[in-house]
């Protein structure tokens, strides 16, 4: 996992080859990690979820060059296919354009839109969390209450009132997925952190004569990313969520891209003439984002392991 | 075999000669706030004033009931909590200052602590936790696992098989030497135990002292060995303090301050000790009630409340840590003379 680990696993093996009179291997253990693994593949839910994020991400991956027909290509005479029509298998949107293709493609935004403000934010926020927890005092205070400010909206709210401050456009809908979900994230970090950082080791680390800067990135950040990597996983579903309302607040994605949640807003015309075919987006929203929280709930009883 | 790979004489350091003590503490204090209400400042007097040496490549042992300041001395002096006065000499250097910074002073001064399991990082291996010190202070990354896996065949444990292994696949005993290895990795000259056999099973608790023994020979170490188990400081130590509230009740060889205690706290201690013959079981509790309120000490002597010799006297004057023999310093009106205790010793002692 960090780089002191992998370092002292290597030397370990090296090791070994070195000395003539070990005739035995080292005993090597399995680890956190690999104890983490091992439970998650016993996990038949937390699987299932994690195939079906796999597939998607491959389909995400893969959309340009197995859509079945041009997800940009309309057809006046064709629009609003049910679903199960012999040439648009999951029927057509309002302008005659394949919904399975545009389903397919529109998995690259929604995801982009659903990782991408929980990566940031995950990295940002550990850092801000890490640092006030583990040095304290008046820096925490600082760093916590202003932390708090953004606490006061609520995120829907505040992602909408952002992005609207910053205009509409994919990169102002990430900063401001980013702005909503850093001070969680940060919140969750610092509480994982100042737990620990009164333990023994922390202060037998100290003594040693390690910086602070070492300590944290050895000895704090092992032991407190875990928890941090849980609750990140579990925001990816709220992101997608979000992302699509800006979406189909207009605030997003811009049409003619196709995005799982601007979809939902350019169909909802249709939802009399053809209800189906306008809650797919929907369904796709919510088949992965719940396969996102299923993951992470198994991840998180797969970490609960007794020290 | 068991040899510990380069490291410098651990006598090469020493600077002030054999007589110097290793380390000196005078008039130590540390007083946490708090916070009660809107009312006046309050603080815990924790450590209110201690002072004693260490002598080199001696064991002193540190005894005191619960909340006496034991820990908070032996955290004072590694500097994991900041003194509010007080001065602290390192074979005659002050630390923290520009002779002996605390960094170059931790690299010679390392602590085991009481609780074997939260002292050891449960995502690093046995060996990452005891390389770790070494690395951070420039030893190569190959080197240090060498001197780690050197120190774990010293403690007892086969490198083989514990070197790879997590803190929660190992025994608390075995733990234990995990964090003795790791105390001595950066090669010091002191070794703070903080209760550190306190928590291990009676069987444990002897090897491990042993193995505490044999290493302080072979690496020519000076312990402070804290606990509240009398016998296990009996044992192991060249001198004993005890403290009381703050302060140093008694200090002075183990012999004399075990076998002969001029402190009644001392006595009291020794008395509730529960004797291994049944025809002489402890029938009543010598020490009534628990220790005052460090927030709001009694005046005078701290132990007047709960003791069988107090005086008038005793309330208003606070008894200073004298010598009544030698090598013995107790701070008790009842045993110095012109203290104005009925019970003082009429005649001055040599000091």
């Amino acid at each position: 996992m960090t780089a002191p680990l992998t370092a002292a696993s290597v030397a370990l093996d090296g090791n070994l080859a070195a000395a003539p009179d070990a005739p035995e291997a080292f005993v090597a253990s399995r680890g956190f990690w690999g104890h983490v693994g091992h439970r998650l593949v016993r996990d038949p839910v937390a699987m299932a979820a994690g195939v079906v994020i796999l597939v998607v991400i491959a389909i995400a991956i893969l959309s340009p060059w197995i859509t079945p027909m041009d997800p940009y290509k309309g057809s006046m005479l064709r629009r609003l296919k049910p679903v199960g029509d012999a040439t648009y298998w999951l029927g057509s949107d309002e302008l005659g354009r394949d919904m399975i293709s545009r389903l397919m493609l529109g998995s690259r935004l929604s995801l982009f839109m659903g990782v991408t403000p929980v990566l940031i934010a995950f990295v940002l926020g550990s850092g801000i969390g890490i640092l006030a927890g583990y040095v304290g005092g008046w820096t925490n205070t600082i760093l916590m209450r202003t932390i708090d400010v953004f606490f006061a909206f609520p995120s829907v709210l505040l992602a909408i009132a952002l992005s609207g401050a910053l205009g509409a456009g994919i990169f102002n809908s990430i900063v401001s997925l980013t702005c909503v979900f850093v001070p969680q994230i940060a919140r969750v970090a610092e509480s994982v952190t100042t737990g620990i950082r009164r333990r023994d080791y922390i202060d037998a680390a100290k003594l040693s004569g390690a910086s602070a800067f070492t300590i944290m990135r050895v000895q704090v950040l092992g032991n407190v990313v875990g928890p941090i990597f849980v609750y990140s996983t579990s925001l990816i579903s709220v992101s997608m969520i979000l992302a699509s309302g800006l979406s189909f607040l207009g605030l997003g994605v811009r049409p003619p891209e196709p995005e799982w949640g601007l979809m939902l807003n350019t169909l909802r015309t249709a939802i009399y003439v053809n209800p189906l075919v306008a809650a797919l987006p929907g369904v796709a929203i919510f088949l992965v984002s719940i396969s996102f929280n299923l993951f992470s709930d198994g991840l998180r009883s797969a970490m609960e392991i007794r020290q | 075999m068991s040899v510990i790979p380069p490291g410098p004489d651990p006598f090469a350091a020493d600077r002030g000669g054999p007589a110097q003590p290793l380390l000196s503490v005078s008039g130590l204090v540390k007083h946490f706030p708090v916070r009660k209400g809107t009312g006046p400042k309050k603080v815990v007097r924790a450590v209110d004033g201690v002072n004693f040496d260490v002598l080199k490549g001696e064991t002193l042992g540190i005894v005191g009931e619960s909340g006496c300041g034991k820990s908070t001395t032996a955290k004072l002096i590694m500097g994991l909590i900041e003194r509010d006065t007080g001065g602290m000499l390192f074979d005659g250097q002050a630390i923290g200052e520009r002779a002996m910074p605390w960094r170059s002073y931790r690299r010679q001064a390392q602590m085991v602590f009481q609780d074997s399991y939260a002292s050891l990082n449960p995502r690093m291996t046995v060996e990452q936790s005891i390389a770790f010190g070494p690395k951070v202070n420039g030893v190569p990354g190959r080197e240090a696992v060498e001197r780690a896996r050197a120190l774990l065949a010293r403690v007892g444990l086969e490198p083989k098989r514990f070197a790879g292994r997590y803190p929660h696949e190992i025994s608390g005993g075995q733990r234990q030497r995990v964090n003795i290895a790791r105390a001595l990795a950066l090669e010091p000259r002191l070794v703070l135990l903080d209760e550190a056999v306190s928590a291990l099973d009676k069987s444990v608790e002897a090897q491990v002292l042993n193995l505490l023994l044999d290493l302080k020979a072979e690496f020519g170490l000076t312990y402070i060995f804290i606990s509240h188990d009398l016998n296990v400081v009996r044992f192991i130590s060249d001198r004993v303090m005890v403290m009381y509230l703050g302060r140093v009740a008694e200090i002075g060889p183990s012999d004399s301050v075990l076998a002969a205690p001029a402190h009644p706290y001392t006595q009291a201690l020794l008395a509730s000790m529960p004797s291994l013959d049944p025809d002489n079981r402890t029938q009543k509790a010598l020490l009534a009630g628990d220790p005052p309120n460090p927030i709001d000490p009694p005046g005078g002597c701290r132990f007047h409340p709960r003791c069988a010799l107090a005086e008038g006297v005793c309330g208003q004057v606070e008894p200073p840590l004298e010598p009544v023999r030698a090598g013995n310093r107790v701070a008790c009106l009842a045993r110095q003379p012109g203290s104005g205790h009925s019970a003082a010793p009429a005649e001055v002692l040599a000091a």
